[in-house]
């Protein structure tokens, strides 16, 4: 794979990678009194290793010309078994941190154990880790084949994905050491931000420059999406980062913000984290594996035009309704408060726009487990948007609020959209990358949708039902006027949803293995027998029907 | 700048330029002439012939 590069990409790979083990090394030493330490060491190493990686094959032939005339996939198809990994890791700390809501000696009395330091590995390693790589993978396939152009270079590919993942590294890894800046879902301090700056500002280039060299002269909406959540995710990390170290040799830096500011710039941050990266990305994907995969064009090229630009342009105010009843004036609340609601509109466009997309189609849903993780995306995606709408109202959120709901709404949108949406994309394209007729096992990808399924409703109906028991009870008065339940009473109400919760994640972390190996089978074996895995084809048109158009 | 005056801002013209640009975007949307290249953009991810091999008259390097 690295002898794919040529002489001169050999040469930068080099200088890149001495780069960074210099870095890792002056990390290294100035806080050698620090977490900052073992960082700095981390980067070294890896930066080491890449060299060897490197010069293990600099004297192999440079590749010939003909690379040229096809597609670089290379980057795409390391990222998709990066993602599983990333998946397979994320799911079973977060079912870890599950099953220690119900058994907290499941910390085994060490600090990194602990709650407060593994449920932050566990959303990372599933936002970022399996989220970001599936994204970034499934991102520059897209923009190739839409645009009908090779990406434009091999390192900068490399750079960004590796680049990515490093920083995932450190974000993990500093969690368990205890390092953090304590802004949800932008855990990792200063060092790591800035090295993901680099890596988001080198992946917003890549895109720029293919997209240059297009064919087509409309741009496929999907890139409108990954361009979107690029760009987007890039002002948002820079702004909510900003901050002062304590000094270059500790991991510590103070926020640029303080008091309400910081709470409103964290949740602009947040917010539109969910808006550009778990949903414009994966709208991103939904729009090329979906019509594809489907062999239908999208209903309405039109409606997926409109939502984009609401989407873009409505969620960007939507943020400060995680912070009703707060310091934060009424008025801010109330203007994130209208724009959650008015936000149903283009997201109901989105999901209804891909589910008649399939309507016509539904014999392919039936016989396509892979087709019916897209389908299934799409339903929860629309379940997740309106629910995120009604909560967003501040006497519901009065309810919901610091409950268990907002983690079943959440796993709602991250198990029921994201990770379906991923999966089925992924399914769709480790066949198409690897060049292989078809799955290893059509039988083990329905195994997968069922176990997802049945994990995706176990999980969310637990939260349901935990979330606003825990809402009632914490707002329950009896007769004199003072509250009728302490709150260990409450925590006490909670435990069988719990319980049920960590099956629900148990069943979906199943699912997740399972694909894993059936992903691994397929890259392994070449040649299998046609009729063993017919089933995972797409379902081709019956005769006689006309072909499609789209829906006007 | 004092806040009421931001407050008097946000609230004047950002209700302006965003009725102005969905305005916009759904004049955009449903010009006619832009019909044709939205319905192949819609196809041109499904046609068949098309090789999976990047576009041969602009070979990058």
């Amino acid at each position: 794979m690295i002898a794919q590069l040529t002489k001169s990409e050999r040469q930068l790979a080099l200088i890149i990678l001495l780069a960074l083990t210099i870095c890792g090394l002056a990390m290294a030493i100035a806080g050698r009194q620090d977490p900052l330490g073992v960082h700095g060491a981390i980067v070294m190493l890896a930066g080491i290793a890449g060299i060897f990686g490197v010069i293990y094959v600099y004297y192999e032939p440079e590749p010939d010309e003909a690379r040229l005339a096809l597609y670089y996939d290379d980057p795409t198809k390391v990222a998709i078994i990066l993602a599983m990994i990333w998946a397979v890791l994320g799911m079973f700390i977060g079912d870890w941190v599950a099953w220690q809501l119900v058994f907290p000696n499941l910390t085994f009395d060490a600090s990194w154990s602990s709650f407060g330091r593994i449920r932050p590995a566990h959303t990372s390693a599933v936002i970022f880790g399996f989220g970001g790589n599936a994204l970034i993978g499934t991102s520059l396939y897209v923009l190739q084949r839409t645009s009908r152009a090779r990406l434009p270079d091999q390192i900068s590919p490399w750079f960004v994905l590796l680049g990515y993942n490093l920083f995932c590294v450190l974000a993990a890894t500093g969690y368990l050491m205890g390092v953090t800046q304590s802004k949800e879902y932008a855990e990792p301090e200063w060092y790591a931000d800035l090295l993901l700056v680099i890596v988001w500002v080198v992946y917003f280039i890549i895109y720029l420059r293919t997209l240059a060299r297009r064919k087509e002269p409309h741009i496929y909406v999907a890139n409108w999406y990954y361009m979107a959540f690029i760009l987007v995710v890039a002002i948002l990390h820079t702004v909510n980062n900003l901050a002062m170290p304590v000094s270059f040799g500790h991991a510590k830096s103070y926020s640029a913000f303080s008091g309400v500011q910081d709470a409103m710039t964290q949740w602009w941050y947040g917010h539109n984290a969910v808006a550009f990266f778990l949903t414009a990305g994966f709208l991103g994907m939904m729009y090329y594996y979906l019509p594809v995969r489907a062999g239908r064009p999208i209903y309405s090229y039109r409606m997926s035009i409109i939502s984009f630009w609401g989407i873009t342009f409505m969620y960007m105010w939507a943020g400060s309704h995680h912070l009703h009843y707060t310091a934060l004036p009424q008025w801010v609340q109330t203007l994130g408060m209208t724009f959650s609601v008015m936000l149903l509109v283009p997201s109901w466009a989105s999901a209804g726009n891909a589910l008649l997309t399939l309507n016509g189609a539904w014999y392919k849903v039936r016989d396509d487990a892979t087709l019916r993780f897209m389908m299934v995306a799409a339903v929860f995606y629309g379940l997740t948007t309106f629910e995120g709408s009604f909560m967003a109202i501040r006497s519901v959120n009065s309810l919901s609020h610091y409950t268990d709901w907002t983690v079943g709404h959440v796993h709602a949108g991250a198990l029921g959209w994201v990770a379906m949406i991923t999966f089925g994309s992924i399914y769709a394209s480790v066949p198409w990358l690897w060049k292989r007729e078809r799955m290893y096992s059509p039988a083990l990808v329905e195994w997968h949708f069922w176990l997802a399924v049945a994990g995706l409703f176990t999980y969310v109906f637990a939260m349901w039902n935990s979330g606003i028991i825990q809402g009632l009870m914490w707002r329950t008065y009896n007769d004199s006027g003072t509250l009728s339940y302490s709150f260990i009473e409450t925590v006490v109400a909670m435990k069988p949803y719990y319980v049920a919760r960590a099956i629900g994640g148990l069943l979906f972390l199943a699912g997740a293995v399972v694909g894993s190996y059936n992903i691994w089978m397929t890259i392994r074996t070449a040649g299998q027998p046609v009729d063993a895995r017919a089933a995972d084809l797409p379902v081709t048109q019956p005769a006689g029907v006309p072909a499609l158009q789209p829906g006007e | 700048m004092e806040h009421e005056t931001t407050v008097w801002f946000a609230k004047s013209f950002g209700l302006f330029y965003l009725i102005a640009m969905s305005i916009g975007v759904v004049v955009y949307a449903y010009w006619p002439k832009n019909k044709t290249s939205f319905d192949s953009a819609a196809q041109s991810i499904l046609d068949p012939s098309v090789e999976d091999k990047p576009y041969e008259a602009k070979r990058w390097q």
